[in-house]
């Protein structure tokens, strides 16, 4: 299936000379979740910008559901539906006349009917005639996802729908982007929270100063990348590692209460067997023991400090 | 052409000035108003006649041209400058909209407004002093043209003013005191040779001139060179808007 969204070498110098994006390709397909990470600065927010035509690229190309962005920019626009970083708002505005307005900016005719539903399913149907300003920050990002879906876009940008949301809301956002999945809505989202990721994407990109460095589906990065960690919890406890034990990579935690075994998963021998002999044979008892996958978050910041 | 959005931005703007009826188009009135009084009733006194015409009828159409100008320059630049300020432009930018029909909404909404002005202005001038308007066609072409200019030009600083400083720069230091000394008040005849041919290349003096002739058939300039000099200076603002959107000056970086 081609790709609803394609990136070509995009490049992003700003006029200062600073270069936000280098050579940056990605395919999105359609009807997935698509998570953005990578770290302050990274160029997060100038891809999404560029290809949603609030910054110029510098070169490269960008295709929307086989539109190219530039030469054909009213039908590319009209699939894609943006909530920005910042939320912008119009103090005075009324929240259903904002939501309507967005929806002819797309060249749509009004339509009271879906302008309803919309602010239902965002829990806003109740301040419909209130002033924006009269929002709070929660109600305004989420007027915002009502915005942008106002003209039933193909494909939703979501920079950072989460960030400085209390929890409740962060788990409202993860439900209103299950159920735009649902009906087929493709939605790329950038986060700093690794969990966020793990919870709603299908696949994950990591971007760091400007350059894609890794796309890969969450579930065959988690098992690829992945490290294993098992945790013994030992019958007394250990001041130091056992010499006889050194080739292992092994911690104490715990104040020497647990002994912690670091290993690959996807490594030939898990080495998990030797170890359990030599233990017994080094006299360490143990009580208990339990095996953690390391998150997304573990596997990012190696992934980012290695770059 | 997308004219749902172009229909949205302009009805939004509107909704706007009916929101700030009182700032938009009360107070100008009342401030013309003021003029009119002013300088028609204390100078007037002295000057009984210019050109054949009652100094308080004379100053009307120049009246009318300063508040179109003001007007439309305010409204427009504020217009953008607001959204732009408050970054709810990006929703506009990133729509399927072009540049001239960004233009066309926002500059249409700004010149609507003056226009409004400046028809509220003409009836209150006809309550006090006897009108005639011998040309009503070049009356209204006139009319429409500079409320159309000028509303381009607020839009030029609008997008190139980065504080509200430089928003509120360009009108009061330089259109004002071009439209002062542009003839409002008097007819350039009246001035020294010297200072007549200076006045000459001040262009707000052949808008109001040809303004001035559609209403009295007397001017200062040839109404052709009026004509010209305010399609001049329209072309002229049509040329940096698109260069503005072709460069993303400003509004895409
Ligand atoms: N208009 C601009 N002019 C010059 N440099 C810019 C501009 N916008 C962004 N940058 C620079 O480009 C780089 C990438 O910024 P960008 O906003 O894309 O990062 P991000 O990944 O979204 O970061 P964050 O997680 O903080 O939102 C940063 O170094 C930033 O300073
Ligand atoms: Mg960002």
């Amino acid at each position: 299936m081609a790709p609803i969204l394609s990136v070509r070498d995009l490049e992003k110098t700003y006029e200062g000379g600073f270069q936000a994006l280098k050579s940056v390709s990605l395919d999105i397909r359609e009807g997935e979740v698509f998570a953005l990470l990578g770290p302050n600065g990274a160029g997060k927010t100038t891809l999404i910008s560029t290809i949603c035509g609030l910054v110029r690229p510098t070169s490269g190309s960008i295709e929307v559901g086989g539109h190219d962005a530039l030469k054909n920019f009213r039908a590319a626009r009209r699939l894609i539906g943006l909530v920005p970083q910042e939320m912008p708002t119009a103090p005075f505005e009324m929240v259903a006349d904002t939501v309507s307005f967005s929806r002819g900016l797309f060249g749509l005719k009004r339509d009271p009917a879906l302008v309803e539903s919309i602010l239902k399913d965002l829990s806003l149907w109740d301040k419909r005639d209130n002033a924006i300003m009269a929002l709070s920050g929660g109600m305004k990002r989420r007027l915002l996802v009502a915005k942008a879906l106002a003209h039933e876009p193909r494909i939703l940008f979501l920079d950072e729908p989460t960030a400085g949301v209390d929890v409740e809301l962060r788990h409202d956002m993860w439900r209103i982007v299950g159920e735009l999945k649902e009906r087929g809505v493709t939605i790329i989202l950038t986060t700093h929270y690794i969990e966020e990721a793990e919870e709603m994407a299908d696949r994950v990109g990591v971007i760091n100063g400007g350059e894609i460095i890794l796309v890969e589906d969450k579930a065959e990065l988690m098992r690829k990348l992945g490290r294993k960690l098992l945790t013994l919890s030992l019958s007394e406890p250990l001041a130091a590692v056992p010499q006889a034990l050194a080739r292992y990579d092994l911690m104490l935690a715990n104040d020497g209460a647990s002994l912690v075994y670091t290993y690959d998963t996807h490594a030939e021998r898990t080495g998990i067997t030797s170890l359990l002999t030599d233990l017994s044979a080094a006299g360490v008892r143990f009580q208990d023991l339990q095996t953690d996958q390391s998150s997304l978050e573990d596997i990012f910041v190696d992934l980012v400090k290695g770059g | 052409m997308n004219f749902e959005a172009i229909k949205s931005i302009y009805l939004a703007e509107m909704a706007r000035t009916r929101r700030t009826i009182m700032q938009s188009i009360i107070s100008p009135v009342i401030s013309t108003v003021l003029y009119f009084v002013v300088f028609g009733a204390a100078i007037g006194s002295r000057i009984t006649e210019v050109d054949g015409v009652s100094y308080g009828a004379f100053i009307v159409p120049g009246l009318i041209m300063l508040s179109l100008m003001t007007q439309s320059l305010s409204n427009a630049s504020f217009g953008i400058y607001f959204p732009k300020f408050t970054g709810t432009i990006f929703e506009v930018l990133s729509a399927p909209v072009s540049f001239l029909e960004i233009t066309i909404a926002y500059v249409g909404a700004a010149a609507t407004k003056s226009v409004l002005v400046g028809l509220i202005i003409l009836i209150t001038a006809n309550f006090f002093v006897p009108l005639e308007i011998q040309h009503p066609f070049w009356m209204a072409a006139f009319f429409m043209l500079t409320a159309v200019t000028f509303a381009l030009l607020g839009f030029i600083i609008g997008i190139w003013a980065d504080n509200f400083e430089k928003l509120q720069f360009v009108p009061l230091l330089i259109v004002t005191p071009l439209a002062f000394l542009g003839g409002s008040f008097y007819s350039i005849n009246m001035l020294p040779e010297f200072w007549q041919t200076v006045t000459l290349v001040n262009p707000v003096v052949y808008l109001i001139s040809g303004f001035r002739w559609s209403f009295y058939g007397q001017a200062d300039v040839s109404l052709w060179l009026s004509l010209l000099a305010t399609l001049i200076f329209l072309g002229g603002s049509l040329a940096v808007i698109h260069r503005i959107f072709k460069t993303g000056y400003r509004l895409k970086p």
